[in-house]
């Protein structure tokens, strides 16, 4: 195997000094700070609209806004009468790369629509949010479009979604 | 011989077959649909267009005889052009169903769109829809009307092969649709096989439907084990989805092509025979004192300490009160070593293999009367003489009381010669020990059971009613707690003392082959996906 050796860069005199370093830091942070402060202030007033400070949301109380095209948490869309649109194809299954999705077929009542899942689940915390499961779907059946980032739970089971859940987001 | 150039390249071939046998022989690929090379020359696909030089137009390879010094051209413009046209005229009708259409994966529609597809159709009428969609023509057969393509392949196996002439096309046109017969239902012995020739989903197996996407099951050469037969097939099992289906493994069988045996067909009672494979297992691991392990009250002990505990009851046995039912289940090389332990270095006299009024039906096609693959080689390698082969006189035996000790691979006492004898030799017998892949009422009440491998879980091979050496092959690897007989009875010829130096099924096999005479000379390569001779 071809080696690159990395020269490290050797301390000049000013870095070594230290305490000069440390007070050109805290100079640096407590400018921005001042001026952040000094310009939210102003635009208080409704001075200086065109200086631009620093933006800090509050969250979770304040979103940020989000991309139109960002991917989120999932959902399975429903037919007129409710009834899922996913017709168990495996589409989604087979592309997904972290390999979090698990379909059971059955079948469908209806012989014009011939199949439909029996179930579908969805593991968060192995799914990677590549989308392919979206691009792939011949039925437009599952989507990124719930806005839901805030996916959190204390076990791995919490992070498993049935197709109830997927249904009804 | 007639001398022909197909694609640019010469060849030699017999006079009088038609040129797609003649491009089939050059392996060369060419498209499909109502040829089959079992089934009478229909011509009515006309995808499999060729260009022949000197001929105004393309013609279908399927029915043109080769002439000598034909230039035939299955690549070329002209002939692209017309598989190109022949494939859009048989997409008009076909529905966008391949989300749900169980054929998905191995359709012949999808694979030659890609290959010979015009991807700028020139197709906008409307598409004619049949009056049903997918229902059930009979206990195996799933059929969608729209999805065929009229290829009558169906139509010629009902009437060549199974001559029960249960298919048929009605009406005219666009409007032709693929049926059974009025009152009829498809419910035949081979009705499986119309599945497997149906070039596109009309017609799929209900055993499989929507078990599984084609393109997660792993595919395995192997041999029904369902007759003496012996037919080739493919076990496909799920491979590459673990979470699936949790217990299941198997999912469907495939016939395999062998001229010499099943040529390409199965018969349903093989196809579905798979079930064993994945229920009804002994799967608690080897069991002493079945009946309260069974029930949980202690831990089931480890093969080691059963094999050393068997090989100790076995060192101390009588040879004279001691039996074996040896199984025509087994692979050859099993036998041999049944062979090799029991009859050779132990000395037991008494070692049977046929259970007799197990016979089942037969017919003049392939479905045997012998419902066991291996009897042929039961009886060559283990080479007790035709009476001897019987188990009814030592079960009487046992019985009467003149057994201490019974040892059982695979054989269902119960079922053999009713559950009051059971009852009876399992009073009158000491210890009666139990070995074979699946749970039944000898299993229940034996001392001793020793889980085994099934044969989609093994090596070895199986030698069919007229001779042939055919291999099995390992599909994944044995449910938790059981072993191949090969291997554990190689661990227990260890234990007794023996000095058996093979290391697998291959080695026991070249063994088997320097010893007995109607195996010399063969081996596995020999043996090969086709099967071999034995020496008469």
């Amino acid at each position: 195997m071809a080696t690159k050796i990395i020269k490290r860069k050797e301390l000049g005199f000013w870095d070594r000094t230290y305490l000069p370093a440390v007070g050109l830091g805290l100079w640096i942070t407590s400018r921005h700070f001042f001026r952040n402060m000094a310009v939210h202030a102003l635009h208080l007033f409704g001075f200086a609209k065109n200086l631009r400070g620093a933006e800090t949301y509050q969250y979770p109380e304040e979103q940020r806004p989000l991309s139109k095209r960002t991917r989120t948490r999932h959902r399975l869309t429903k037919r007129e009468d409710g009834s899922p649109r996913c017709v168990a194809c495996m589409m989604c299954e087979t592309v997904c790369p972290a390999r979090c999705i698990n379909i059971v077929a059955k079948e469908n009542p209806d012989p014009n629509i011939e199949k439909m899942p029996a179930s579908f689940d969805l593991d968060l915390g192995m799914c990677v949010y590549c989308g392919y499961c979206v691009e792939v779907c011949p039925e437009d059946a599952i989507r990124m479009d719930t806005r839901i980032l805030d996916i959190a739970a204390y076990s791995r089971e919490g992070m498993k979604l049935d197709m109830q859940k997927l249904l009804n987001p | 011989m007639a001398n022909i150039t197909i694609d640019g390249k010469p060849y030699a071939v017999k006079d009088g077959i038609t040129v797609i046998q003649a491009i089939d022989e050059a392996k060369i690929d060419l498209p499909r649909y109502c040829y089959h090379p079992g089934l009478s020359i229909a011509g009515n696909c006309r995808i499999c267009q060729v260009e022949v030089e000197k001929l105004p137009r393309s013609v279908i390879a399927c029915n043109t005889r080769v002439a000598e010094g034909m230039v035939i051209h299955t690549k070329s413009p002209k002939a692209r052009e017309s598989q190109q046209a022949v494939l859009e005229f048989l997409l008009a009708n076909h529905p966008l169903d391949c989300p749900v259409c169980d054929q998905a994966g191995e359709c012949k529609l999808q694979d030659y769109y890609m290959e010979v597809g015009l991807y700028d159709p020139k197709f906008d009428d409307r598409k004619v829809k049949k009056t049903k969609k997918a229902f059930p023509i009979g206990p195996t057969i799933m059929l969608d009307q729209e999805r065929c393509i009229l290829c009558s392949r169906c139509v010629r196996f009902g009437d060549e092969i199974t001559r029960t002439h249960d298919f048929g096309i009605f009406n005219r046109g666009d409007r032709s649709e693929i049926d059974v017969c009025p009152g009829k239902e498809l419910d035949n012995k081979y009705s499986g096989n119309v599945a497997d020739i149906c070039p596109v989903g009309a017609l799929t197996d209900r055993d499989f439907r929507f078990k599984m996407r084609v393109w997660y099951l792993g595919s395995q050469k192997s041999v029904c084990p369902g007759c003496s037969r012996g037919c080739n097939i493919e076990i496909h099992y799920e491979k590459s989805r673990p979470y699936h289906l949790k217990k299941e493994r198997v999912m469907r069988l495939k016939p395999r092509e062998n001229q010499a045996v099943n040529r390409w067909w199965i018969c349903d009672a093989g196809r579905y025979g798979y079930k064993s494979i994945d229920h009804g297992r002994l799967v608690e691991g080897p069991l002493v004192g079945a009946q309260m392990n069974r029930a949980g009250t202690r831990p089931a002990p480890t093969w080691t300490s059963v094999l050393e505990n068997l090989a100790g009851i076995f060192k101390k046995a009588d040879p004279a009160a001691w039996a074996v039912f040896a199984s025509p289940r087994h692979t050859n090389e099993e036998l041999y070593l049944v062979k090799r332990i029991f009859l050779d270095h132990l000395k037991w006299g008494q070692v049977a293999f046929h259970a007799p009024g197990q016979e089942g039906d037969e017919d003049d096609f392939l479905i045997r009367k012998d419902k066991n693959p291996n009897s042929t080689g039961a009886s060559r390698i283990l080479r007790l003489g035709k009476p001897d082969e019987d188990i009814t006189p030592i079960l009487e035996k046992a019985r009467r009381g003149g057994l201490e000790g019974l040892l059982v691979f695979g054989h269902d006492l119960a079922g053999i010669a009713g559950p009051q004898t059971l009852e009876t030799v399992r009073q009158k017998v000491k210890t009666l020990v139990f070995e074979g892949p699946n749970d039944n009422p000898t299993a229940a009440v034996a001392d001793i059971v020793l889980p085994a491998a099934s044969y989609a879980e093994k090596e070895g091979t199986f030698t069919n009613f007229e001779g042939r050496v055919q291999r099995i092959r390992k599909a994944f690897e044995p449910v938790s707690g059981s072993l191949a007989t090969w291997d554990w009875l190689l661990n227990l010829s260890g234990l007794l003392g023996m000095s058996l130096k093979h290391r697998g099924p291959e080695d026991i096999f070249e063994a088997l082959a320097g010893e007995n005479e109607f195996f010399k000379g063969l081996n596995y390569k020999k043996i090969g996906d086709q099967g071999c001779l034995l020496n008469s």
